[in-house]
């Protein structure tokens, strides 16, 4: 096994088209397991964790945030980042150890495209963008285009994912994430609110309970036919059960060793519950 | 010449915090554990396992695998020149597997190679033909007679009732609950590990490896090896935990019998999920209990049926099993018993020894059910346990009498008496919560229930085994040296040796000589045992060598040795003004004493059950303050109140160490761990879906040590290790239970459990 390690994007895709089959490693924390465990035996790959524009982020003037894929998710829970994007820094909040947050990053969520993905719900909430781009030329692919399935996504093998672009947004957000411990633990359910009082609309994405990070449209529309969310102070009790009880219809969630489909249905419901009534709860 | 040192303090001596010798390499990485081993000229060695939890096996063809560049030796069941079999109590267990498989993983074939990774290629090389047959993995099931028999000693591999007193007796009120103990894994952090090196000529080989007892190893490897046994030699390795895993054997005669193949040093190694199937579990089990009592909630009987799945081979399944029956009653008088018990043959992971062994299942049955008998009584459940518990010279339910110290009143009572936690605060920080760094739970979403567990157990090896240990003390120009085969497993003995030492003789510097079978038995590292066994042994040691040392001053100073005595690090005469140090009056001479510690002689349970099977018991009280988050089923556990019965506490620090452990294993069980089975095949083998408790699921853990000295222990201390991890997982539980209103009659608690 031969392992590049280039020091840019440049010195990267030069790598990438000398072996087109390279496996791309950021963090590291989904690859180095599935070597561990000899479920993949990559003969080449490229480790992009050197290259400086992948670890940098930057408000842009458009009030958008851009991340490079290779920010490892502690810089999430704290400063700006935090204070503009505070789902996102709840969401890096739920991943792994210390250690793994320190390693672990957007560009490998998103590389990797499990459903149980933290970070993934976020950016599903937020409509991100996720940058790609290729030796020649680089394209911007919505996050609902991106994620094709259960581990299985849009980037082109000649492709490194380079960020994404999200909005910040006014109005609250929140993440919550269902575990069977109350840190380090791999998702059993999850879900990102984000109210976006500029639109009069509000984003509603679950992890953990389909192929894919699941928004709720229909239970979207809904709730914005109930209440003023730009205006609105405070929210009815029957309201935001009935907002959670919707949401709960619209998940696809199986049985496997960690839950039962049942159970994950029905906590998608009550985290959707909760955190529309965080939102307009002063 | 040395000068007389007059009143020097003694450090780190009995009663002391002294710290672990080994606890600053471990915190900063430079510990030798044995998968740290490496040899020149080595080859690392691995294991074909069955992807099948049972089938016949038609062929092993392992010609490609051969061929493989780098692979020195290929070996299968025909290769085992001695017993085909081991085991710790029955040796049922195949070396290799040859005509069946009987549980996942189970062990077909092993290879020596130049690199893991060729390792790796060799066994995928080996086609081995399998006729999958379909499991048996119900004991209900399995026991019946019509049912197929997976192994030639049968599927039933033990039965044992006990019938005390009157078993026809009814009381006034009866309560019975069926329940349901799910597989535990002991998921030790230290992998399963060992080198062999061969003798010149293949006539011996010395294995050094990370076990729990290393001449019960020395003995089945031997026979299997056809080698006599002291041409087996067994070095204790670093080990990094064990809870009962590494009793059985795992990898110690296919390293040795790789090494005699090739005559090379074989490195073996498990990963995480290899470890997962190389080393037995806690029987999962199903009790159904039934309490008769008066209405004012005295106990008058107790029923039950305990079937332990024991999965395919025998280990510790009938210890497991008697040690259930026999603790159906748990800490309370109980003058008539009906118990029916049954260790079962599945094609399920083999099941052994773990922390607790036996009685974490029966404690979790008994103390449920006297939150019931509470319940049906209007008492509390601190009130039910006060009228029930057993005190000393009470009879237990195999006639045994209980001689052992028993503050069973006294547990409950200052347990009682620890102030509760603090409400939660309307600001309290989220990371407190259920659901913790999830953010899943709101303060109001969030009930507070209180839960509690009370537990007997017994300490040491039961049914007439004679597991003595074995010391001995050199003393030397005022160093002692201490020899014994002890295994360290985390537990501190290589702490409490010292200490034993520096209070017998008065010195300050202590060495270890390495711990190997260069010297009698020490026995296992478990049953909470090595404090009280090897304690005793090095404490015997030790005497009489100052026996001796006394001999020696008295005779060159003129004095009766009757009047020697050791204060502080001198030789005093307790009736004169002569004091010389120990260092001084050992120049120059070598005084050095061996000391084998027996316990009292136990015997074997009858056909009702009857006997004194058990050396003695500790016990414990705990109770469980847990913050529920109904709508989701998640729990926290915010606080552990326990008092234990330690006997005497030789070492603060290593005892609140020991009650911290156990009670975050017996959270595990209560609420996260659990090795999930389907159909015969392991669902969870890693540690991403095998979940211990974090520190943000540690509660906050507040321990009273009572200290009533055992007189039938050599050092006044009872066994520790066990009983924190007993009755904290029922507390746990019943704290749920308070929250909830849901019944819960299986651990671990699910979240689908609580919420559905």
């Amino acid at each position: 096994m031969t392992v590049a390690v280039p020091l840019s994007l440049i010195e990267a895709f030069d790598e990438l088209a000398r072996t087109p089959d390279a496996r791309l490693i950021q963090g590291g924390t989904d690859l180095m397991v599935e070597i561990n465990f000899n479920h993949v035996k990559p003969v080449d790959v490229i480790a992009l964790r050197r290259i400086k524009e992948l670890r940098t982020w930057q408000v842009n003037s458009n009030n958008t945030i851009t991340i490079g894929s290779g920010v490892p998710y502690q810089e999430m829970e704290v400063g700006q980042l935090k204070e503009l994007l505070p789902a996102l820094a709840e969401a890096a909040r739920t991943v792994g150890s210390p250690q793994i947050r320190a390693a672990g990053t957007l560009g490998g969520n998103l590389g990797t495209c499990s459903p149980a993905g933290d970070g993934l719900p976020v950016l599903f909430a937020l409509d991100a963008i996720v940058h790609l781009q290729s030796l020649k030329s680089s394209r911007d692919l919505s996050i609902h285009e991106f994620m094709l399935g259960v581990k299985r996504n849009a980037r082109h093998t000649n492709e490194i994912i380079t960020g994404v672009t999200v909005p910040v947004l006014d109005g609250w957000q929140g993440y919550a994430k269902v575990g069977v411990r109350n840190a380090m633990v791999i998702s059993v359910a999850s879900a990102c609110l984000a109210v976006d009082k500029k639109n009069n609309s509000v984003r509603i994405a679950l992890g953990a309970v389909g192929p894919t990070i699941i928004r709720c449209r229909d239970a979207e529309s809904w709730l914005v036919q109930q209440l003023d969310l730009t205006s609105a102070t405070s929210i009815d009790t029957t309201i935001a059960q009935e907002f959670g009880r919707r949401v709960a219809l619209e998940s696809k969630p199986i049985d496997d060793h960690r839950s039962t489909a049942e159970y994950r249905r029905h906590a998608v419901g009550v985290l959707a519950q909760r955190l529309i009534t965080r939102a307009y709860t002063s | 010449m040395s000068t007389v040192k007059q009143d020097t303090r003694l450090r780190d001596i009995l009663g002391t915090s002294a710290l672990r010798p080994d606890g600053v390499a471990k915190v900063m990485g430079s510990f030798s554990f044995s998968s740290d081993m490496w040899a020149e000229n080595m080859l690392w060695g691995a294991t074909l396992r069955s992807p099948h939890p049972y089938a016949r096996i038609i062929s092993i063809d392992t010609t490609a695998a051969l061929l493989i560049s780098g692979v020195s030796a290929v070996i299968t069941a025909q290769d085992v020149p001695g017993k085909a079999t081991y085991g710790l109590i029955s040796a049922d267990q195949p070396v290799f597997a040859s005509e069946f498989v009987r549980y996942m993983g189970e062990p077909v074939a092993a290879i020596a190679a130049d690199h893991p990774e060729t390792c790796r290629r060799a066994l995928a090389a080996i086609i081995v033909n399998y006729e999958v047959l379909a499991p048996v993995v119900d004991p209900e099931l399995a026991m019946l007679a019509t049912t197929e028999q997976i192994h030639p000693d049968g599927n039933l591999i033990r039965h044992q009732k006990i019938i005390c007193g009157d078993p026809q007796i009814s009381g006034d009120i009866t309560v019975e609950g069926h329940y349901t103990i799910g597989m535990q894994d002991q998921a030790f952090l230290g992998l399963e590990a060992a080198m062999a090196f061969p003798d010149s000529g293949g006539k011996g080989v010395e294995l050094h490896i990370a076990t729990q007892w290393l001449h019960e190893d020395r003995g089945q490897i031997a026979a299997c090896l056809k080698l006599p046994e002291d041409n087996v030699r067994l070095v204790l390795g670093g080990v990094g935990g064990a809870f009962g895993a590494r009793e059985d054997i795992s990898l110690q005669v296919h390293c040795c019998l790789l090494a005699l193949h090739t005559g090379r040093p074989i490195k073996m190694q498990y990963s995480r999920e290899e470890s997962f199937f190389g080393h037995v579990h806690r029987h999962p089990a199903k009790i159904w209990m039934k309490h008769h009592a008066t209405k004012e909630g005295k106990i008058v009987k107790v029923e039950s049926r305990m079937v332990f799945d024991g999965g395919a081979y025998t280990s510790t399944s009938p210890a497991v099993l008697i040690n259930g029956i026999t603790h159906t009653q748990g800490p309370y008088q109980c003058d008539n018993a009906v118990v029916d018990g049954y260790a079962v043959r599945t094609n399920n992971p083999p099941c052994g020894a773990m922390r607790g062994f036996g009685v974490v299942q029966a404690c979790f049955a008994h103390e449920s059910q006297m939150d019931k008998l509470a319940q049906a009584c209007g008492l509390s459940p601190v009130e039910v346990r006060l009228i029930n518990a057993m005190h000393t010279g009470d009879k237990l339910i195999t006639g045994q009498a209980m001689e052992s110290v028993a503050p069973v009143e006294r547990c409950i009572r200052e347990t009682d008496a620890i102030p509760m936690p603090e409400p939660l605060a309307a600001n309290a920080n989220v990371l407190e919560f259920p659901g913790g760094s999830g953010r899943t739970a709101d303060r109001q979403n969030i009930v507070r229930g209180i839960g509690w567990g009370v537990s007997m157990k017994n300490l040491m090896y039961s049914e007439g085994f004679d597991d003595y240990a074995t010391a001995r003390c050199t003393l030397s120009n005022g160093i002692a040296s201490l020899k014994f085969a002890t295994s360290e497993v985390g537990q501190g003995f290589v702490t409490l040796a010292p200490q034993i030492a520096r209070s017998v003789l008065g010195v300050d510097d202590v060495v270890f000589e390495t711990s190997d079978t260069q010297i009698g038995s020490a026995g296992s590292t478990s049953a909470s045992r090595q404090t009280w066994m090897s304690g005793g042994a090095v404490d015997g040691a030790c005497r009489l060598v100052r026996e001796r040392l006394f001999e020696h001053v008295g005779e060159l100073h003129n004095i009766d040795p009757i009047r020697l005595m050791i204060e502080h690090t001198d030789v005093i005469d307790t009736i004169g003004t002569f004091r010389i140090s120990v260092t001084e009056a050992t120049q120059g001479i070598t005084l050095s004493e061996t000391f084998e510690h027996h316990h009292r002689k136990t015997e074997d349970l009858d056909a009702n059950g009857q006997g004194n099977c058990h050396v003695a018991f500790a016990f414990v009280a705990h109770r469980a303050v847990v913050d529920v988050d109904i709508e989701l089923g998640l729990v926290k556990v915010v606080q552990i109140a326990t008092a234990q019965d330690v006997g005497r506490v030789l070492n603060p620090l290593s005892a609140i160490g020991q009650i911290e452990g156990g009670i975050a294993q017996g959270l595990g069980l209560a609420v996260m761990e659990e090795i999930i089975m389907d159909n015969g095949r392991v669902k969870n083998p890693s540690f991403t879906d095998y979940l211990l408790p974090t520190a943000l699921d540690a509660p906050s853990v507040v321990a009273i040590m009572i200290e009533e000295p055992e007189p039938q222990a050599p050092l006044g201390a009872k066994g520790i290790g066990e009983p924190p991890c007993i009755s904290v997982t029922p507390a746990i539980v019943a704290a749920i239970r308070a929250a909830t209103g849901k019944a819960l009659s299986r651990v671990p608690v699910r979240p689908q459990d609580i919420c559905l």
